[in-house]
Order: structure tokens, then sequence, then C-alpha cells
């Protein structure tokens, strides 16, 4: 009889609470790839990456059916393009991107990661024409997604990358203003970005890494929520404890499918991460999770308090279920994707300042955000910053993917359609922040050993 | 390796005479039933073997599902390992 509980449980999951595996990723190196003609470097990347990935998306469908959990998305990330381009003479890159997007086409996946630069302690030369290239990259490609870490604890934060940042952001933003501005929503820049993270759009494949590797990311904001339902009103022993026994079980699943597809694909099994990923499909909101703790609307006093323990409790049970668990493994809390939030954003309980708190033990960073079109840069810039201490202070990573919305303000709302959403647009700051951007230079790396 | 088949609907005559019948013709011998009435639903659990069957898993579950479809209930088949991964730690 407990099997029979046990199967219709797993059933509910997957039917009524929206549980899934979000995306298999095949990370994919491309350090073999470089040649000083730029042209012969394209033709081996895409068939390096054609050769690799060519079963991918058969082989996630057919696990979709044998198993009956939905695989939502199938993925590609590949070294970041700036440490594979640099060898070759280009003095663009934008060529680069048109072939990870026409190979990500050839094998079906619908985002390619991995247009990427690491600049947090320097630029070398590729870098900086990398980085020069993503406006126009990320506007005449339809799947190629960008990131590039400004910082990290080791390094401090590259201030010079910050502020040439919120220059591209703004620029990507204005190439694709017909589509509102949705360059910007492939585009992260973080600290502390993680060599194996199968969610874009942040997704790269890391120097680390081996040749080729299978990363799941799994996500059930649905069933936490469901499971939460069934423990109203206990002390939050109990609340953490149903979360984590929830992860528990969402883990062991991901590790099943990616093990699985690894296997099938004949390459190794890399990292399963458990982030609880939300959609704007109502049933599927990390924010609902938190006031299902008890908050009225996401962002009230007290959201920081629900999330960090909602963090922690995934990370917990996600461990135990898996010996490679990697990746950010955690809450993500985009505004856009997540119907809770978007919601708690129109009636003023939620606030780019409380989401910056919130980032403070969450997964990610300040995500899916719509601010106005005509936002200075160097507010933009002052805004990575801030997340980028908010890493780099606390060994943890951040990230940052805002949408300067061009040609729009206040009071506006945008529609990205998909996954991606809609998102009303948030204020920022009114006053300036130009003269510490325009300082340029490094934030030294932070003292490990007086920590309080 | 083993499937487990689950049917859900409006309960009615004539259900798992289908389903067993769609079974047994392609030649699936099933291991253990369970059936039980949810809330005014029919549910019914089977465990299968699919040894030998395991390529025509595609062919199968089209054929289950046609078969669902045809007497308005709803018959899933899925992998028996998804549902131990999840709630077995060994």
């Amino acid at each position: 009889m407990s099997k029979f509980k046990n199967i219709m449980e797993t059933i509910q999951m997957i039917e009524k609470e929206k549980l899934d595996i979000r995306t298999i990723t095949m990370g994919i190196s491309l350090l073999d790839c470089c040649h000083t003609d730029g042209k012969q470097s394209r033709i081996k990347i895409y068939d390096k990456i054609t050769r690799y990935a060519e079963n991918l998306v058969k082989v996630g469908e057919e696990l979709e059916a044998e198993y009956g959990v939905p695989i939502i998305n199938k993925r590609i990330s590949v070294t970041p393009i700036s440490l594979v381009a640099q060898t070759s003479n280009d003095k663009n890159y934008v060529e680069f991107a048109k072939t990870l997007d026409e190979a990500a086409k050839a094998v079906g996946v619908n985002f390619i990661g991995g247009f990427s630069a690491l600049v947090q302690k320097g630029y070398s030369r590729g870098d900086r024409i990398l980085i020069d290239s993503i406006p126009e990259a990320l506007s005449v490609t339809e799947r190629v997604c960008s990131s590039v870490n400004i910082g990290d604890t080791r390094s401090g934060i590259n201030m010079d990358a910050v502020a040439h940042m919120g220059k591209i952001i703004k620029k990507t933003a204005y190439l694709t203003r017909d589509q509102n501005s949705i360059g910007c929503a492939k585009l992260v820049v973080f600290a502390n970005a993680v060599e194996d993270n199968p969610f874009m759009a942040g997704a790269f494949h890391g120097a680390g890494e081996g040749e080729c590797v299978i990363n799941v990311g799994v996500s059930g904001p649905g069933v936490v929520k469901a499971a939460l339902e069934k423990v109203k009103g206990a002390p939050f022993d109990v609340v953490a404890d149903t979360i984590k026994k929830t992860a528990f079980k969402i883990t062991r699943m991901g590790e099943l499918v990616g093990k699985e597809a690894a296997n099938r694909l004949n390459v190794p099994f890399g990292i399963l991460d458990l982030s609880l990923a939300p959609t704007p499909a109502i049933g599927d909101s990390v924010a609902r999770i938190l006031e299902e703790m008890g908050i009225e609307s996401c962002g009230g006093h007290g959201t920081t308090a629900a999330l960090a323990l909602l963090n922690d409790a995934v990370k917990k049970g996600g461990i135990m279920a898996s010996s490679h668990v990697g990746g950010l493994s955690g809450a993500f809390i985009p505004v856009s994707e997540d119907e809770g939030m978007i919601k708690a954003v129109k009636s003023g309980s939620l606030n780019i300042e409380k989401l910056e708190a919130m980032t403070c033990v969450c997964s990610v960073g300040l995500d899916m955000i719509a601010i106005p079109g005509d936002t200075p840069d160097e507010t933009i810039s002052a805004m990575i910053a801030d997340e980028a201490a908010i890493g780099v202070i606390n060994h943890k990573t951040t990230a940052v993917r805002i949408i300067p919305v061009y040609g729009k303000g206040l009071g506006d709302e945008v529609v990205f359609g998909g996954l991606l959403g809609s998102a009303p647009i948030m204020a920022v700051s009114k006053f300036s922040s130009v003269d510490f951007i325009n300082r340029g230079g490094r934030v030294p790396a932070p003292v490990h050993s007086f920590k309080n | 390796m083993k499937g487990v088949i689950t049917v859900i609907g409006k309960d009615k005559v004539g259900i798992i005479a289908k389903v067993t019948s769609a079974l047994a013709e392609n030649n699936i011998n099933i291991l253990d039933i369970s059936q039980t009435i949810l809330q005014d639903y029919f549910t019914m659990i089977m465990i299968v073997d699919l040894k030998d069957r395991k390529d025509f898993f595609k062919d199968i579950k089209d054929n289950l599902e046609k078969v669902g479809r045809s007497i308005g209930v709803s018959i899933k088949i899925q992998h028996e390992d998804v549902f131990d991964s999840m709630h077995k730690i060994s």
C-alpha cells in the first residue's frame, strides 16, 4: 500500500504541482577549437558542437517519455568564447556568436550559453573584444546567451568592467528595442560565477571542466508550496524539515534522469543543480512559497528570512540526495518569470531595494527586472557593483540580469512571452552614481580572516 | 525493466478488461495490480514486466494512450525507477 501511495504522490507532483526537469545542459569544451584564422576556428566549433550534441534532444525526449517527467529545455553550454576566440586575429566576435546560434539550431536546442568573458581581475585582449561584441551578437542571434564575470571573492571587483557592462547593457537594450529590449534577458553579469551551472542565461562550460559533460537542473517550486500547505501554522523546524524532505525527492528524480541521459549520450554525468526556478504559470512560483510561510505579499517584512530558510533547506535536502549537487542550487527570484513576484511588484509590496536584500540569501541576484529605458549607464553599473559586493563579501554567487526597456518608463509593463514572462517597470533610485562609477580601477578582495 | 501503469478516470464498466487485454496483445505480463476508487475516480496501478519489450516502449505508451482515449480515462506508463529513486534510500 505504501508503494501505491508513493506512486500517486510522484504522479501528483508531476501532474498537479508542476515538478519538472527544467533543463538538461550539455557542457562542451571548445578549448581545442582555437585557430589563428577565425573562420577555421568557427568551423571547428560548429563541427564539435553538432557532433557532441547530435542526440541530445532525442535522448531528452526519450527519457521524458519513459519516466513520464517533463524535460522542459535541452541546452548547451560552451567554454567562454573569449578564451577560444582570442587566438584569432578577429577584431569582433559577432561571427562566433552566429556560429553558436547556427549550431544550436542544427541540433535543436533552444539556448546555447558561453558567449562569455571572465574579467574579475583584468581584461585580456580577447575579453575586451568579446564584451564589445555582446550588444550586436545578442541582437543578431536568437539562441545565444552571454555572461560576464566581473568580480570574485579572491580577486575583488573589477570596477572598469562594472562601468563597461552598464554601457553594454544599455546598448543591448537599444539594439533589441523592437522586441522590448529582450537582448538583455540573455545577458548576465556575475560575481563568483560557477563553472557548472546548467541554467541560462548564465551557463558556460568552465575551463576547469571536462571535455563534455551532462549537467541537469531540476525545479519544483509548486511541489514545495504544496508540501508546505500541509503543515500550515507549524513551527519553522517543521517547515525546514518539510522542505528538506521534498528537496530530497526532487533531487533523486533529477539524478536518475541526469545519470541516464549521460549514460545514453556516452558522456560523464556532471552535476545536478537543484534550484527552485519559477515560471510565469500559476502554481510554479517561489514568491508563493514565501507567502505560504505566512507573509501576506512577497516583499513584506520577513521575506528575507523566509527565503533564507527556503534556500538552506533546499540545499540540505539536495546534498543528502546526490553526491554531485552543484551549480547554484537554491531559489531563483526572477521577477518577470514568477507569477507571485509580478503580482507583488504590481501591488507595491516588492521593490528593488527589497529584492537586493533578498539576493543576500538566495541563489542568484537581481534577475529579470525591467527598469525604465532612460536609466543612466552609471546607475546600472552601480546596481551591478552593489550586487557584486554582496557576492564577493559573502562568498556566494550573485548576478544582475536587468532590462532597461527602451522607450518605456514607470507604470508601463513589458511582455517577453514564454518562460520569460512579463514585468512591470520598476523604479530605480533617481540619485546619481556617476562619480562613483567613473573612478574605475579595482575594489580589493575582502579579507578572509576577520569575518563578522 | 519494470513499468508502472496508472489508470485514472471516471469509473465505468470494462476499464480493467480493456487495459489488460491491450497488455496481453502486446505480450506484457502483469506482476501486480492495485485498484481503488478515490473520490469517485477509478484509480488503478499496475506493475508490469517489460523485460524484452524495452525497445518498444514508445509504441506501448502510444498504444495505451489510445486505449485510454477510447474509454475516456488517462493511462500512463512510466519506468519504475522514477518512483524507486524518489522514495527509497539505497
